[in-house]
């Protein structure tokens, strides 16, 4: 059992879950752009170079493809390779090796080869990036059957999901939002816990209305339902999902608000729609909303506070459903 | 300030064995009267097993296949230089590879009839399944070489492509990487000069493939690809080399795809017999048989009883392949991850 806590933000937290696990695992290694001398751009490996060493924090050449492609070889080596892709922007040239390969492996070689291996990667609108900085394509890789997609949404489940993703015997893609990288410091106990894969959570009990959430946006949700005898769940992972956690919670409250910081058309918000309509739809008292980023392409920092949902847009459709 | 040469580099060929079936004895690679032997039944055997495979796709009895024909030496004589523990990345068409490493050729019918427990290789050979989109498992072989590295496991890694394969991304980044680290994996180009339609000038306007390892800091060699003994020598030299911790090898048999590209297309449409024709001259069982004749390792007898042990071997093959019973439907969702996810538990009550 965990024996200190100290308050801690994700970076923190996100690097003593590494830090712990490579001291207790040899077969756990970092690959990716700038992990070592650098610690990482957002300096989540900081420390991790010297304690560990250039064999197993490896600062690789600018090449996605390769440091995924590269991973899932390690992987079926029998590592447990944990490759970064610096932004999630930069994903698209590795979308190949998760998709045809890391998802694949074990389904195409019937369990002879496996895939644990987890790509960890920035997500998300907020911080004033460049361009290809903040795009939140979380749903992309919920369509990729074989691979897990986590999502945590504070420092303590930050820390807990990863190990049960390093741990876990399939590839795992672990977005991580930038905007939460600093926002929120909680207490994150050292030492050994962990979260479980494919288990929504909980986050407060409410009797009205059902709100759907995960990374970033979770904290929006939380502001905007003060007022609101609301049920906040905490997806957690994304696919494969807790369904059950879900309908058990629009069966009692009989109305749902799904927030993403996606664009809404093929969101993660509509297949729960979806899945909510067809498994519930006689507990319902209102229509599904589903508060999304705008379909447009993701501005420039000037406008992206207007394109991602904003406290006001999840509170006037909790009012909205509420009197329906 | 004048101009100089900062870096230059020369591309070796390597050739053994001549259309006649002359050895350049200097350069012979050390092999028994058995050894040699070997070599020439298994590319039999590899033949007789394309050719059937061919004729059961063309009675519906198994789905799309690549035939190898004319690749026998590129492919039985790079396998026969790994050891046991050595691992392959194969693409798409090294059925010759798999024969060679001990893969049960009724497996290989099984997963072209569209059974993927046809690849599952024993316990003790690792041959990843074989990888349709092309070069992208050029980074899965570095990555088990970085792995081996990192374990300090005496190991190489093989990965084949053909020449199509070299103009993709995947083909740049791995070979790049496995530079930088040093990594023991060797890297078989078999340019069969045809990639679907497009010929070998078309992906490159480069002289050679072999050259493109110097861009990435290591060696690359040309072999004839039709010549067993020099593949078998280059790619021993070159797991050697990689075993010893020197580093990556780029070879590049240069060989001919003497079929379609698949089952599915008809070369007809973009070359001419024409061309075709000289290769015939060049067949690399031809040419190992008229070594062996010079050597006494040969004779009518020997070859009626190589073809048949083939032919019993194929016909035992396509014989176990069609016994197989077809997977249980509900085996789809097993294995898509380790455990039924809560859907999955669904589908499969409601299936």
């Amino acid at each position: 059992m965990p024996q200190n806590s100290r308050k801690m933000n994700m970076v923190q937290a996100i690097n003593l879950a590494l830090k712990e696990e490579m001291q207790r695992d040899k077969d756990v290694i970092i690959l990716g752009e700038d992990v070592g001398r650098d610690g990482g751009v957002f300096r989540i490996t900081e420390g991790l170079l010297d304690q560990f060493g250039p064999e197993r924090v490896v600062d690789t050449p600018l090449a996605e493809s390769v440091i995924v492609g590269a991973a899932i070889g390690m992987a079926a080596y029998g590592l447990k390779p944990i490759a970064e892709i610096q932004f999630e922007g930069f994903i698209y040239p590795a979308v190949d090796q998760i998709s045809n390969h890391a998802a694949r492996i074990r389904s195409r070689s019937r369990g002879r080869y496996t895939g644990p291996l987890v790509i960890r990667t920035p997500y998300g609108a907020g911080i004033k990036a460049p361009e290809h900085h903040s795009e939140s394509n979380e749903a992309l890789f919920c369509h990729m059957p074989g691979l897990k997609v986590v999502m945590p949404s504070s420092p303590y489940y930050a820390k807990g999901l990863l190990l049960s993703s390093i741990r876990d015997p399939d590839p795992v893609i672990f977005l991580e939002s930038t905007r939460l990288y600093r926002l929120v410091k909680e207490d994150v106990p050292e030492g050994e816990y962990t979260v479980p894969l494919e288990k929504a959570r909980i986050v407060q009990e409410g009797k009205d209305v059902t709100v759907i959430s995960w990374g970033f946006m979770l904290h929006r949700a939380l502001e905007a339902v003060e007022g609101f005898d609301a049920e906040v769940i905490d997806l957690m992972t994304l696919n494969p999902y807790d369904e059950e956690t879900i309908l058990g919670s629009v069966k009692k409250t009989g109305r749902v608000v799904i927030v993403n910081e996606a664009p809404k058309v093929g969101s993660f918000a509509s297949e729960l729609a979806a899945a909510i309509a067809e498994n519930a739809m006689l507990s319902l008292r209102a229509p599904i909303a589903r508060i999304a980023s705008y379909d447009v392409v993701l501005p420039l920092p000037k406008l992206e506070d207007h394109y991602m949902p904003t406290v006001e847009r999840i509170r006037k459709a909790l009012t909205d459903i509420m009197q329906y | 300030m004048p101009e100089k040469i900062i870096e230059s580099f020369n591309v070796k060929r390597l050739d053994i064995l001549d259309e006649k079936g002359n050895a350049d004895e200097s350069l012979m690679p050390s092999l028994t009267d058995d050894g040699i032997k070997r070599m020439y039944e298994v590319m039999v055997l590899a033949r007789t097993f394309d050719q059937r495979a061919l004729n059961l796709q063309r009675e519906g009895r198994i789905g799309t296949y690549a035939p190898i024909q004319g690749q026998e030496a590129s492919q039985i004589g790079s396998a026969l230089a790994l050891e046991k523990a050595d691992w392959i990345f194969p693409s798409f068409r090294e059925n010759g590879v798999y024969i060679a490493f001990g893969h049960p050729p009724h497996m290989i019918l099984q997963y072209w009839s569209g059974d993927e427990r046809g690849l599952i290789t024993a316990r003790d050979r690792n041959i990843f399944p074989v990888c349709i989109p092309v070069a992208s498992h050029v980074p899965h072989a570095v990555g088990a070489a970085m792995a081996a590295k990192y374990r300090g496991d005496r190991i190489g890694v093989v990965a084949y492509f053909g020449d199509g394969g070299t103009s993709e991304g995947d083909f740049h980044e791995g070979l790049n990487f496995a530079g930088v680290f040093k990594l023991p994996v060797v890297f078989i180009c078999q340019n069969n000069q045809w990639a679907i339609s497009m010929p070998r000038e078309k992906q490159t306007a480069a002289k050679t493939i072999a050259q493109k390892a110097y861009a990435y800091g290591f060696e690359g060699v040309q072999v004839d690809g039709n010549d067993i003994f020099a593949v078998y020598k280059a790619t021993k030299d070159a797991l050697d080399k990689a075993k010893q911790g020197n580093g990556p090898t780029l070879i590049e048999c240069f060989t001919y795809r003497m079929l379609d590209h698949t089952t599915a297309d008809d070369a007809s449409r973009y070359r001419t017999k024409e061309e075709v024709e000289p290769w015939k001259e060049k067949d690399p069982i031809l040419r190992l048989k008229l070594f062996m004749e010079k050597k006494g390792l040969w004779s009518e007898q020997y070859q009626e009883d190589v073809e048949a042990k083939a032919k019993a071997a194929v016909d035992e093959a396509e014989k176990k392949a069609e016994s197989i019973a077809p997977p249980d439907p509900r085996d789809m969702f097993t294995n898509t991850y380790e455990k039924l996810s809560q859907r999955q538990q669904k589908e499969i009550r409601d299936f």
